[in-house]
């Protein structure tokens, strides 16, 4: 006999599922501005407040305020608004492209856009992304060519990957953006190990890692933060928190007993949480981390609170395991929309405008896709070489792959 | 030339690769202040400063990681993992990320890595210190595998691993550091300056990847064998009285195809051995091969000559250690077919 009752397993569960009514009680909103900067060399066990709260800077009324709102800048509120609608019209194209067939899949990141579009403006020329798939902005804010993104994700006769990866995982070392991998987490620890080397060579350049809530329960994960924290290397990890690892709720990745960003103050990484959805945000804590980790000071971990307001992917129903209604409910808004009522209210925009650029923008799209369509697309028009799918496996081609190659015939 | 074991020639090809190469650096648990377990990195932090060569959190897949982000950025790093046995935490960042980088890139970003791991058994090592697990490693595309058998090649296939632009895993066996070992556990051992290849040169040199080495001539039957296994093939040459022929692979991918059809043709009968399991092990791949391209030539079965399909026991080291009696068997066997 016990003098206690029998165990339980506790198996989290999120606030509402299909048929329930939104709820986002369960996350604290602080007031824009609220949230103190320090000082860029600030010891970790000073800030760790700051992982559990939530940095932003746009207020209810698009207006700026607090300390993180010293880098506002109107000229990067334009580029941001246009990099984010771009970011969305590229997705809501290559969605459809993906729905009529001309793709096998297709990965969208709506809601996130202002997190790699304004992150990237905080990195240089040099440093290196380690990105999930879901922060195409990082190269669209970049103008990398969207008709190669297209080539690629068509895997057709231009494609830069030669036909051999899966839709989405770009390459770009020119742009910063490391190969993207279908296994998750592996990418952080080489983001940290790519930092170290930069260290080993008294280079200047930094690494900036990212994964989301779902893929921090990997191990790598775990491994990342104690490398980044035993050498100190010079490293951003972002982890973005879109509440959703396609129908698990972020609870199931250890989210309902803390914050993510917490998890850097075990390694006495420096931590902040951010408003993911507030694009001056996201720039102004990108840059306080790229300066710690440029002045030597080491490695910062961000939490970016965000909403996956799409499906997981063109294979995912997001009906099926959510309320219905969740994006709209969701109480950070919409990146575009905040940035775009900032510029309104500045009177440097106009809903006018804005329909006029969103206009323009959807047939920069469309004309990239046609472009990129007439190099061929899945299953139809020109497609990469077989003989590519031989190349590349070594540096130089080993017998064995070319004697199958020679069986394939080609 | 100079005397050197195997420890001695492994350090020696990464100190003379450090001194060639700034990109080279060395790091895993305890190599850096310690030297190594097994006292391969002796002696390098001093030189090359912790820079270059330092200890790593207890991390196999932190340390494989890491040296893929430092491969990305341009640095040739080499990582040691303590003891092959504990090289699972990593394996999915050398099978989806090392081995797959340059194919899945088109070349933007490659994988320059060398992964050293002491292997084998023979040493009482139990369970976790006496695997052979290259078969999980050939099975992958885009890496190669080495494993060499002295401290001769020890050093030039270590210095071609290192200078290699593709990853590669180098396997050391930890029975032959100090000394060849042909499965007599009850004779004194004996060391490396008694055997000619323990005479190295001081000066860097390489052996190409993917040749192997005949080891001994023969008519009769064609040993396919690599690291400890080529003493033990040897010596059980000798004992039966067959005239063996034994190949040293080195590699084990890419395979020197050539060198193996070439003796089994001539010998018309091959035994495969090696220290790891049998099922699903190189031998498979072995035998396969030898079937495919030598099936006029057989006049026996391909034996295989293994560990057996359990893990590596402790107290029954020599019944499970493939040694020279049960490879003699097998000789004999090829021989009578």
């Amino acid at each position: 006999m016990s003098d206690f009752g029998p165990l339980k397993l506790h198996v989290p569960e999120p606030v509402g599922r299909p048929g329930d009514e939104p709820d986002f009680s369960y996350i604290d909103i602080p007031e824009a501005g609220s949230v103190r900067m320090p000082a860029v060399d600030a010891d970790a066990k000073d800030m760790r407040d700051l992982a559990y709260t939530m940095i932003r800077v746009l207020d209810d009324n698009g207006e700026p305020v607090g300390d993180w709102a010293k880098y506002v800048d109107d000229e990067m509120a334009m580029k941001g608004l246009r990099d984010m609608l771009k970011v969305r019209a590229f997705d809501a194209r290559m969605f459809m492209s993906q729905r009529q067939g001309k793709t096998s899949f297709y990965i969208q990141c709506t809601g996130e856009e202002a997190i790699a579009c304004a992150h990237q403006m905080a990195l240089e020329k040099g440093d290196m992304n380690f990105p999930t798939y879901r922060q195409q902005g990082l190269l669209i804010s970049q103008d990398f060519p969207m008709v190669d993104m297209m080539c690629q994700i068509f895997s057709n006769e231009k494609d830069m990957l030669k036909g051999r990866q899966l839709p989405i995982m770009y390459t770009s070392k020119e742009y910063g953006f490391f190969s993207i991998s279908g296994n998750l987490g592996t990418q952080y620890i080489q983001a940290v190990g790519w930092a170290m080397a930069s260290a080993i060579k008294g280079d200047t350049k930094i690494a900036s890692g990212w994964i989301g809530d779902g893929s921090t329960a990997e191990s790598d994960f775990h491994a990342s933060l104690v490398f980044a924290s035993v050498y100190k290397a010079p490293v951003i990890l972002n982890v973005v928190n879109n509440q959703w690892a396609i129908s698990s709720f972020q609870g199931i990745a250890g989210g309902q007993q803390s914050t993510f960003a917490s998890r850097g103050h075990g390694f006495g990484i420096p931590s902040l949480r951010v408003d993911g959805n507030d694009y001056f945000a996201v720039y102004a804590a990108s840059r306080w981390a790229a300066e710690r980790a440029r002045r030597n000071l080491g490695p910062t971990l961000i939490e970016w609170v965000t909403y996956r307001a799409g499906g997981h992917s063109t294979s995912d129903d997001p009906s099926k395991y959510r309320p219905k209604g969740e994006a709209e409910a969701w109480p950070l808004g919409d990146p575009v929309e905040r940035l775009k009522g900032y510029l309104v209210k500045k009177g440097l925009w106009s809903d006018e405008r804005h329909e006029q650029m969103v206009a323009e923008i959807e047939q920069e799209v469309l004309d990239a896709a046609k472009e990129a369509e007439s190099h061929g697309t899945l299953h139809s028009g020109p497609k990469p070489s077989t003989r590519d799918m031989f190349e590349g496996v070594f540096k130089e081609m080993p017998r064995h792959l070319r004697e199958q190659r020679q069986k394939l015939g080609v | 030339m100079a005397r050197m074991n195997m420890i001695e020639a492994i350090r020696n090809a990464i100190d003379l690769s450090m001194g060639q190469d700034d990109n080279v650096v060395v790091f895993g648990e305890d190599v850096g202040f310690f030297g190594g377990v097994f006292r391969c990195t002796e002696g390098l932090q001093a030189k090359y400063g912790k820079n270059r060569v330092f200890d790593a959190p207890i991390n196999e897949s932190g340390i494989i990681g890491a040296a893929i982000g430092m491969g990305a950025y341009g640095l040739r790093p080499v990582a040691e993992i303590q003891f092959a046995d504990y090289v699972y935490p990593a394996i999915d960042q050398i099978t989806s990320e090392a081995a797959r980088l340059r194919y899945r890139s088109n070349g933007d970003f490659t994988s320059p890595l060398t992964i050293r791991m002491p292997c084998g058994g023979g040493i009482f090592g139990g369970q976790t210190h006496s695997q052979s697990p290259e078969s999980l490693f050939t099975h992958v595309c885009g890496i190669k595998t080495v494993m060499p058998s002295n401290p001769y090649d020890a050093k030039g296939l270590l210095m071609a691993a290192i200078e290699d632009d593709d990853p590669v895993i180098f396997f050391e066996p930890k029975r032959l550091y100090n000394g060849p070992f042909d499965g007599h556990h009850d004779r004194p051992v004996v060391p490396w300056s008694k055997h000619p290849l323990g005479e190295v040169p001081e000066e860097a040199y390489k052996i190409e990847l993917g040749k192997a080495a005949i080891r001994r001539e023969g008519n009769d039957v064609t040993i396919l064998a690599y690291g400890t296994m080529v003493f033990v093939a040897e010596a059980a040459a000798e004992e039966t009285g067959i005239d063996a022929e034994v190949i040293d692979l080195r590699t084990l991918l890419p395979l020197d195809v050539d060198t193996i059809v070439e003796s089994v043709k001539k010998t018309g009968r091959c035994v495969v051995v090696h220290e790891a399991t049998r099922t699903s092990g190189f031998g498979a791949e072995l035998a396969a091969e030898v079937q495919e391209r030598c099936f006029h030539y057989l006049e026996a079965p391909v034996e295989r000559v293994t560990g057996w399909d359990t893990p590596y026991p402790h107290a029954q080291e020599w019944e499970y250690f493939p040694g020279p009696a049960r490879l003699g068997e097998a000789l004999e066997r090829a021989m009578e077919a």
